[in-house]
């Protein structure tokens, strides 16, 4: 019951040896994820956490069978491992990374358009704390406790809102299929509206909750596909009432530079699209509840 | 990063890109010598601030006399301006920029920005010169022409000169106008630049195609590559509490509301600056601390918070996900033990061992106000902020 990652999925820590790569992989371990190796490059051979290491994704692949990886190298060399990734055969990346330079992203982007559909990689992120499908497999930096297993997706930008809203669903009896961070670049790998679309997809997703924020066309994107293309019903936040136009509210992509980029206007767009509105950030599990509660 | 119109020329003019003969000054008096070196009769005093629309909040004059221009400099220098884009506070100028005069025959906008939609670049050109792009979106939509670029090949010259005689440029002025555009984008690329701005771009009445005015924002991401542009920073143009903040690795935002917020987590921090708005008050700043809640880190948070002489109440909302409530609660006391905070605090805590780390604070004995919702913890923090506090 989830989309992009199961109890299965054979995972692969790119920055496997360092400080970060070392602590949430052990975390990652510790929930059940499938952990088969890492990759740093020059320590291949060796083995830590009494996994494999390996010198590159291509050669992790073909020892393992890996087909996700998650991101943990430094921002200055985090986009040539994800290109890496895409090359090495790995479907699903998970980048958590933040601090990459948007035009490292754009440049990312258009690499992975070279490869066809079969074998073309999802990435989800940068800067953002991974996906989860509870009960099963966690890739990404969360505290994996706080989700419940069950039948509602989650996509959103933000770590720990993601958080809050996970343990109010939680402590409603909501349980979640999978939740996916998309992050808070501009330039990031998967949209609300691409998530969107493996959830309407997934026979084990009934509804979907999508944490938003200001900034970008990807709310609106994903209002349209949700008016447009689900037959499951959707709820919506949009966090940053309060942001200035024109102030960067700490995510790269959380500026207001246009036109429908606010949280006023995002709700707006979401409530003509017939989202159900997650009316303040203390509601995210009473608006899931009554959502679910009509299904 | 914002760079000044003076730097943003400088950094063009190395790509190609036409500007008239321009003297950064400090005083009236090298105001006048430049004004006179230029040997221009008409010159323009440029208010040097990080922000647009500086014209009509009266930044940039024109000059035709030594007495003109000395009274000019004379009233702009040491004076906050305030452009609709600087907050009622406006910024203040230190330096004017002094730049010959030039014979006008249209004004053109020009700009290459981020394209959120396509994830790519996109040059961004209007026939309307002179006129903010939100305004020409609004007023005159079907004026604007894009053309969006593919990172792999870059801006190629059919591109180039498809903008050129969209925009109407002559045939005399294609060729200089494929070069502008090129050497703008390769600026943009070659420096990480977010954004370049040119508005106007003028087409002179001896056909020429000059930079008026230049505005270019940094990618901060970027700038560990770009030493060279880092060093174009101006610090007096920023908060400084913002500057303090970036110091200390801390995402601070000044906003001018009472209520002091410290938060881990952007997302977080939004949604409980809205919470605080939603139940009646207003935020003073963002500030994300990110993980680790170390009780240094708290403490410093503090002290940049309360620098804010309007903070009359204080709400900190962690979610403690790989740390742990315990742990952040140690790192508040400790923080609280240095820092005489002199307003209401409010604190909720919420994830993994939120009944210790909440237990910890009530043993302290500390004035502490603790909330369970965010909900809670908002509405106990607009109280307090209005004297009604528990």
């Amino acid at each position: 019951m989830s989309i992009l990652i199961n109890k299965d999925t054979k995972i692969l820590i790119q920055g496997f040896t360092g400080r970060i790569g070392t602590f949430h992989a052990k975390e990652m371990l510790e929930y059940g994820s499938n952990v088969v190796g890492g990759v740093t490059p020059g320590k291949g051979g060796q083995a830590h956490l009494n996994l494999p290491v390996f010198n590159t994704i291509k050669e992790a692949v073909d020892a393992t069978g890996a087909t996700a990886s998650i991101v943990f190298v430094p921002a200055m060399a985090a986009a040539d491992s994800i290109m890496e990734a895409a090359d090495g055969g790995i479907k699903y990346c998970v980048a958590i990374t933040d601090g990459i330079p948007a035009q490292d992203m754009i440049r990312v982007k258009r690499f992975m358009l070279r490869y066809p559909k079969e074998r073309k990689m999802i990435l989800t992120g940068p800067n953002c704390a991974g996906s989860i499908t509870p009960g099963e497999a966690m890739l990404g930096i969360m505290p994996g406790h706080i989700y419940g297993p069950g039948r509602v997706g989650v996509v959103g930008r933000s770590g720990t809102l993601g958080y809050e809203a996970a343990s109010q669903m939680k402590a409603e009896g909501i349980g979640i299929s999978t939740s996916i961070g998309i992050g808070g670049d501009p330039i990031n790998g998967s949209s609300h509206r691409d998530i969107l679309e493996l959830f309407e997809q997934d026979p084990d997703t009934d509804a979907v909750m999508i944490i938003g924020e200001i900034g970008g066309p990807q709310e609106a994107e994903a209002a349209a596909f949700a008016r447009d293309h689900m037959t499951k019903p959707v709820a919506a936040y949009v966090a940053g009432l309060t942001a200035p136009k024109g102030r960067r509210m700490g995510h790269a992509g959380a500026i207001i530079s246009g036109k429908g980029e606010s949280a006023s206007e995002k709700v707006e767009i979401f409530k003509e699209a017939g989202v159900a509105i997650v009316p303040n950030p203390s509601e995210f599990g009473t608006t899931m509840k009554d959502v679910v509660s009509k299904l | 990063m914002h760079i000044h119109e003076y730097q943003a020329k400088e950094v063009l003019a190395n790509y190609g890109i036409q500007i008239q003969p321009g003297t950064l000054v400090y005083s009236p008096d090298q105001a006048v010598a430049a004004y006179n070196s230029q040997g221009s009769a008409v010159c323009a005093v440029k208010a040097q601030i990080h922000s647009g629309a500086r014209g009509k909040a009266g930044g940039i004059r024109l000059c035709r006399s030594n007495d003109e221009v000395r009274r000019a400099a004379d009233e702009m220098l040491g004076e906050k301006l305030v452009t609709h884009q600087t907050g009622s506070s406006g910024k203040l100028v230190q330096k004017l920029y002094v730049e010959a005069g030039v014979d006008i025959d249209r004004e053109i906008y020009l700009a290459f920005v981020l394209d959120r939609a396509k994830q790519r670049h996109v040059a961004v050109a209007s026939a309307e010169g002179g006129m903010e792009i939100e305004q020409l979106a609004q007023e005159k939509p079907e004026s604007i022409l894009r053309i969006s670029i593919d990172p792999a090949s870059g801006m190629r010259h059919f591109q180039a000169q498809e903008l050129a005689f969209g925009l109407g440029l002559g045939s005399d002025l294609v060729k200089q106008a494929v070069s502008t555009f090129r050497g703008l984008y390769k600026a943009m690329i070659e420096l990480d630049a977010s954004m370049v701005e040119i508005n106007p771009l003028v087409v002179t009445r001896d056909r020429r195609l000059i930079a008026l005015d230049a505005k270019m924002e940094f990618d901060d991401n970027a700038l560990f590559r770009h030493r060279e542009v880092a060093e174009l920073r101006d610090m007096s143009q920023e908060d400084p509490r913002e500057t303090a903040a970036s110091d200390h690795d801390l995402s601070y935002v000044g906003l001018d509301g009472d209520i002091g917020c410290m938060i881990n987590g952007a997302g977080l921090a939004m949604a409980t600056m809205d919470m605080i708005k939603l139940s009646g008050g207003e935020p003073a700043n963002f500030l994300d601390i990110g993980g680790g809640a170390s009780p240094e880190r708290v403490a410093k948070a503090f002290e940049l918070v309360l620098q804010d002489g309007n903070v009359k109440a204080m709400l900190v909302n962690i979610f403690a996900g790989i740390n742990r409530c315990d742990w952040i609660a140690e790192g508040l006391i400790k923080a609280l033990g240095v820092v005489d905070l002199g307003v209401p605090l409010v604190v909720r805590l919420s994830g993994t061992n939120v009944e210790e780390g909440t237990q910890m604070l009530v043993d302290s004995g500390l004035p502490i106000i603790m909330a369970d919702t965010l909900a809670d913890a908002a509405q106990k923090a607009v109280a307090a902020a209005q004297g009604q506090g528990e």
